[in-house]
């Protein structure tokens, strides 16, 4: 796909999702996972950092790129808002290991990473050790959205919460995931 | 946790903050009622303000807090996103210290050199110095506090631009009550406060501001 075209996309399942679509919202995290993983394999191949799990580093911006939506204004474009904010997780993730953490901008919006298939995604996020300790409520959300990825409403019902409820505990999870990353940073 | 798992519940999340400028609106609110209530508290507008009024001095003074906040304001927005820079905004912030420089000029033109150094001193620098940072301090928390909740590419900048920005409104305030007019004390004094403010906010910045 041309950056022009995926940028008119993007940018517009994004509106889509600012307005409560969670079909194209995730349609878009994937798309996005996947523009993430070329960019972060890369850039920590070029930094000395294979060892780094790059899906944490995708992980990390996928987060970031949720929890702070609200800084994208629908009218800029959208392809250089996400690669600011990946370039700052990926900063802070190479700080972390003491590593030289200058990421031109330009590496993200680099378009010469072709259209190679991402490879098998590894680790990722330990969100149980990250959080350091689920409560009960907070392991069955994580259970129910995000392995058997059942909606919300679903989730809710089982666990006999209400809908409103569950959205309020999964945004916190997300939160709490955010905040234990960065202080972890420090 | 597999990237397709933690897609799903990123997905599942519906809830959206308001948009960095309209949470700066909500907060400004209770912030300058809080600053102006404690202006009014400690020390009130000056005696002889309807004198003032007719005084160009006077003006001026209003006129560069004035712009200094207006266009941190702009700055500090532009700074809330995760885009390094101020934009144009950066430019901006030269247009009260531009004005001020100008009043300087002018006033060291119109004033005779031996008066230069009593108009400089005045009567009130210890009261601005601590008078406008106290009056900075509601915008102060009320713009970090926001700027938590956005992205700002770089903390410590943003920090700081927050502190230009409640320099801004507490020397606005300020100026009300203070009877040194001469844009040579406000170059020095209100500089120095400014500068205090500056310095605090890009320090809890760079503490608070990571995200």
């Amino acid at each position: 796909m041309r950056a022009d075209e995926r940028e008119a996309e993007w940018a517009a399942a994004m509106r889509q999702a600012i307005g409560g679509d969670a079909g194209a919202y995730r349609g878009l995290l994937t798309a996005l996972g996947g523009w993430l993983r070329i960019r972060m394999r890369a850039r920590l191949a070029h930094s000395g950092c294979q060892d780094l799990d790059a899906e944490e580093a995708v992980q990390e911006a996928l987060l970031a790129i949720h929890l702070k939506r609200h800084t994208w204004r629908t009218g800029e474009p959208f392809t250089p808002w996400v690669a600011a904010i990946a370039r700052n997780k990926l900063i802070d993730q190479l700080r972390r290991r003491r590593r030289r953490a200058e990421v031109p901008l330009d590496d993200f919006l680099e378009e010469e990473f072709g259209s190679a298939p991402a490879e098998e995604p590894g680790t990722g996020l330990d969100v149980e050790r990250v959080l350091g300790s689920l409560s009960e409520r907070q392991r069955g959300i994580v259970r129910l959205v995000a392995i058997e990825g059942h909606s919300a409403r679903d989730a809710a019902g089982q666990l006999g919460m209400s809908e409103g409820a569950l959205r309020v505990a999964l945004h916190r999870c997300l939160r709490g995931l955010a905040t234990k990353l960065r202080e972890g940073d420090s | 946790m597999k990237t397709d798992e933690l897609v799903r519940m990123l997905a599942a999340d519906a809830t959206v903050e308001a948009a960095p400028a309209r949470q700066m609106v909500r907060a400004a609110i209770p912030a300058v009622i809080l600053a102006l209530a404690l202006f009014l508290a400690l020390v009130g507008v000056r005696a002889d303000i309807v004198q003032a009024l007719g005084s160009p001095r006077f003006w001026l003074k209003l006129i560069v807090c004035g712009a200094l906040a207006a266009t941190a304001t702009g700055a500090l927005l532009r700074a809330a996103r995760p885009q390094p820079g101020l934009g144009r905004w950066g430019a901006w912030l030269w247009l009260p210290a531009a004005m001020l420089v100008v009043a300087v000029a002018s006033e060291l033109v119109v004033l005779p050199a031996q008066q230069w150094g009593a108009a400089a001193i005045g009567h009130n620098a210890t009261i601005c110095l601590l008078l406008i940072p106290t009056l900075a301090a509601a915008p102060l928390v009320a713009s970090l506090l926001v700027l938590r909740r956005a992205a700002p590419a770089r903390p410590a900048l943003a920090g700081a631009v927050a502190g230009l920005m409640s320099a801004g409104v507490g020397a606005l305030l300020y100026a009300t009550h203070c009877t040194d007019d001469s844009p040579l004390f406000v170059a020095l004094w209100y500089g120095c406060a400014t500068a205090i403010v500056v310095a605090i906010g890009a320090l809890a910045g760079r503490r608070v501001l990571r995200w």
